[in-house]
């Protein structure tokens, strides 16, 4: 008997993470513009820059990630475990669920509805059917492994699987409160241990969503695009153990020199030091994958992409240990750095990885060999390369100026007083925030040039229907 | 978790065992890995096939990267016996953030405090006239005043100009070096709404408050409201809006208003109440440096006095 996969819901989270892609980076050009004239809100208040931004990082995240790491860990573990998914009826559910949250998030966020907590905006009944479709998601994806035909657990469902599970426990422990109405809760949190589970919540948001659930998708997509192995079994297993175990630890580093016990914090700082090898882990096992493939740099410029991603992967996560430590947080902390530090991971990586991995899927799931067109991923990779580098550089210079700026004291005569005002480093940072919208023009300029391209590749193209190969023996 | 931050045993014992537990199971993985042989292939693979063509070598964990491992694990067992990080555990530096600030802060002060202290001795003239007390002062205003006050003091509805003769609280030497320590809160301008009546009360009482300030208003309003006015504001506002400054209470027949003196505004002001706030300074600024920042001030409204002479000698000699 022939059966085939399920790739018709692949295909839609696969055009929703463009979409949504382009939505969400449109909302932070907008909101950087802003931030360099202020005046571009026009006065409406859903305009304004305290209910986009939330918008931006809730589409970019959820929207765009989500559906990426939705879609390609839906293809991943049914192509990995030679099975269809257990329920079409379920991956439905799963894709009009998560478009019909992110719906939402585009029409409470600009009304004002919201939260007040970083990364967990949306109030409490959207909270509700996140928890229910993410709960669905999780029977859908481990159910297929449990069906599995290969024995072996494939590395990359590793990683998707910590993803959903962790993800699951992170949301529902965080957004825990009580309604008031059907627009407004109060956490059921209070004080210092509001904000530490906030973080624990924001910081693990950061480690099992933008992290391991790409690291999932590095782990399949690098290898199937350049045909060679994984370079060390021995690495993914201990770097994956350690990750997600150290950390869970890592969130306090978001809280130093606050309001957070001294031994909370203590504990963030070194676990977040130790953090650093675990991470890197997944940096070597994708440049040693991708090694035997350098001569395919010159002509394939979705390898510069993977190339690209994982140095930004692991330019981030040394940085992020770097940041964490108490004296260099204490200049880093509330300035420009880490809005750097976050893109450098979140257009450098994330977007990356995902660009470069949508380029491999999406030919595949029409049945083509290649995009439409190789020139325009260059252009594209050309154009998110220089935008990231842009915005990420800009920032750092912002960021340890402004925290030099805060910092400096008056030394003729030493009278105590500080040298600048708070407004003197904003009207500093003003040339600089000009420099971080134009690498922000520039990234979402490829992604349109993306658009472009994918619409050329599919346009009456008929849905592949991939058959399950026999299984083999592993 | 208890008020002074100490955690009970049981809390205590589970993050020691917890997070020690955690960094010794990384160690435990490395050695581990390095133990135990993973069958493989002669092409040095594991035998794993997925998605057709997809396989894993089996290569060793590279060197400088399992140092990296152990150097990270030992500098943070290193750093949780010297600072507190392990529950109740205090470290053996004695170390805490509140230990740090109050170190750096009384080190700085100690410092400043020798060339700031004179101040205190200082006399009014002597502080006016100091350039090096009023640049200070300046700083001082710039990153803690401003934000209500205006970068030069011109102030803003609700906030208090400072450049200008009306001077709410009181504007002597000693008197401003009060207000900015101890704060004021003009506690008197309830909602005054119901009492006086409702809508039209309010608006009688707003038609006869511009009467006393000389603009232009309703006569038949202005009428009614001076009996209202009477009745209800004479108390703090006085016969002839002059005002209290012991309680704050503006003077209503000059040409400044705090919150606006359009009928809108007034009404507002009328019917809802205001309750300006200046927050006490004490223990953001110590005394010297509250006068250093006195004398800023009273140098911006002299600086005014000043320049509105100079107009006035022009415009005579015109």
């Amino acid at each position: 008997m022939q059966s085939y996969y399920n790739d018709k819901v692949v295909r839609q989270f696969t055009f929703m993470t463009i979409f949504w892609g382009i939505v969400g980076m449109l909302v932070g050009v907008v909101i950087a513009a802003q931030l360099w004239i202020p005046g571009l809100n026009f006065d409406v208040p859903w305009l304004t820059y305290s209910r986009l931004r939330p918008l931006h990082t809730n589409a970019v995240i959820f929207a765009f990630g989500g559906s990426a790491l939705i879609g390609t860990s839906l293809y991943v573990v049914q192509r990995t475990c030679s099975v269809r998914l257990i329920s079409d009826k379920l991956a439905a559910l799963v894709f009009w669920g998560w478009q019909l949250v992110i719906v939402l998030a585009v029409i409470t966020l600009p009304l004002g509805i919201t939260q007040s907590k970083e990364y967990a905006e949306l109030e409490w009944p959207i909270d509700i059917l996140i928890a229910v479709v993410w709960i669905a998601y999780a029977i859908l994806f481990f159910g297929t492994i449990g069906k599995r035909k290969i024995k072996h657990v494939y590395v990359a469902n590793w990683f998707y699987g910590a993803f959903i599970l962790t993800i699951a426990l992170l949301h529902i422990v965080n957004n825990l409160a009580l309604p008031v109405s059907l627009t407004k809760s109060y956490p059921i949190y209070t004080g210092a241990v509001d904000a530490m589970v906030q973080w624990w919540y924001g910081h693990n948001a950061v480690g099992f969503f933008l992290t391991a659930g790409f690291l999932g998708m590095m782990y399949y997509f690098i290898p199937k695009h350049v045909g060679r192995p994984i370079y060390s079994y021995r690495l993914s297993i201990v770097h994956f153990w350690a990750l997600i175990s150290i950390y869970m630890w890592a969130g306090p580093h978001h809280l130093h020199y606050t309001a957070l016990p001294n031994w909370i914090q203590s504990l963030g700082m070194v676990f977040s030091i130790i953090l650093l090898a675990p991470s890197w882990g997944g940096m070597i096992n994708g440049i040693m994958t991708l090694s035997g493939a350098w001569d395919r740099l010159y002509k394939d410029p979705i390898v510069k992409m993977m190339v690209v991603a994982l140095s930004f992967y692991g330019m981030s996560t040394f940085e992020g240990p770097l940041m964490a430590i108490k004296t260099v947080n204490a200049l880093s902390h509330y300035t420009d750095w880490t809005i750097g530090h976050v893109h450098s991971g979140a257009l450098g990586w994330v977007a990356m990885m995902t660009i470069s991995s949508m380029y491999v899927l999406l030919p595949r799931l029409y049945g083509k060999k290649e995009m439409y067109s190789t020139a325009l991923i260059n252009v594209h990779f050309w154009l998110a390369t220089i935008g990231i580098l842009v915005y990420a550089v800009s920032m750092w210079i912002a960021g340890v100026m402004q925290g030099l700026m805060w910092r400096t004291f008056n030394t003729l005569p030493e009278d105590g007083t500080l040298k600048y005002t708070f407004i003197e480093s904003i009207a500093a940072t003003k040339p600089y925030y000009a420099f971080r919208l134009l690498g922000g023009l520039l990234f979402l300029s490829g992604m349109l040039i993306m658009a472009y391209n994918v619409y050329k590749t599919v346009k009456k193209q008929q849905p592949a229907n991939a058959l399950i190969p026999q299984a083999k023996t592993a | 978790m208890l008020n002074d931050g100490m955690l009970s045993n049981g809390w205590h014992w589970l993050v020691v065992i917890g997070s020690i537990a955690n960094i010794l199971a990384c160690w435990w993985l490395l050695r581990w890995s390095a133990k135990t042989k993973v069958k493989s292939n002669d092409d040095n693979t594991t035998g794993h096939i997925w998605d057709e063509d997809i396989t894993e070598l089996n290569n060793p964990l590279p060197r400088w990267w399992l140092g990296l491992f152990y150097g990270s694990i030992l500098f943070a067992l290193g750093y949780l016996v010297l600072y507190p990080g392990l529950g109740n555990y205090k470290g053996t530096l004695g170390w805490s953030q509140e230990s740090q600030l109050v170190e750096d802060t009384t080190r700085v002060e100690s410092k400043i405090a020798e060339t700031q202290k004179f101040w205190n001795d200082y006399s009014t003239e002597d502080l006016l006239s100091n350039r090096s007390v009023l640049k200070t002062g300046k700083r001082i205003f710039a990153n803690n005043c401003a934000m209500c006050h205006g970068s030069g003091g011109q102030g803003a509805i609700g906030y208090p100009n400072l450049t200008d003769k009306d001077w709410q609280w009181g504007h002597g030497f000693d008197q401003l070096v009060d207000i900015i320590t101890n704060g004021r809160t003009a506690r008197g301008m309830m909602a005054w709404k119901d009492s006086l009546g409702g809508e039209q009360g309010v608006k009688d009482v707003a038609a006869y408050v511009r009467k006393l300030g000389g603009l232009e208003h309703d006569e038949k309003e202005a009428e009614v409201g001076m009996t209202l006015y009477n009745k209800t504001c004479i108390g703090c506002h006085g016969p002839t809006g002059a005002g209290l400054q012991a309680l704050g209470a503006p003077k209503l027949s000059d040409e400044y208003w705090l919150y606006g003196s359009d009928l809108d505004s007034l009404y507002e002001t009328i019917a809802n109440g205001r309750s300006g706030q200046m927050p006490a300074q004490k223990d953001l600024l110590n005394s010297y440096r509250i006068r250093a920042v006195v004398a800023y001030v009273m140098s911006l409204s002299k600086k005014n006095e000043e320049d509105n002479k100079q107009a006035n000698v022009k415009e005579s000699s015109n």
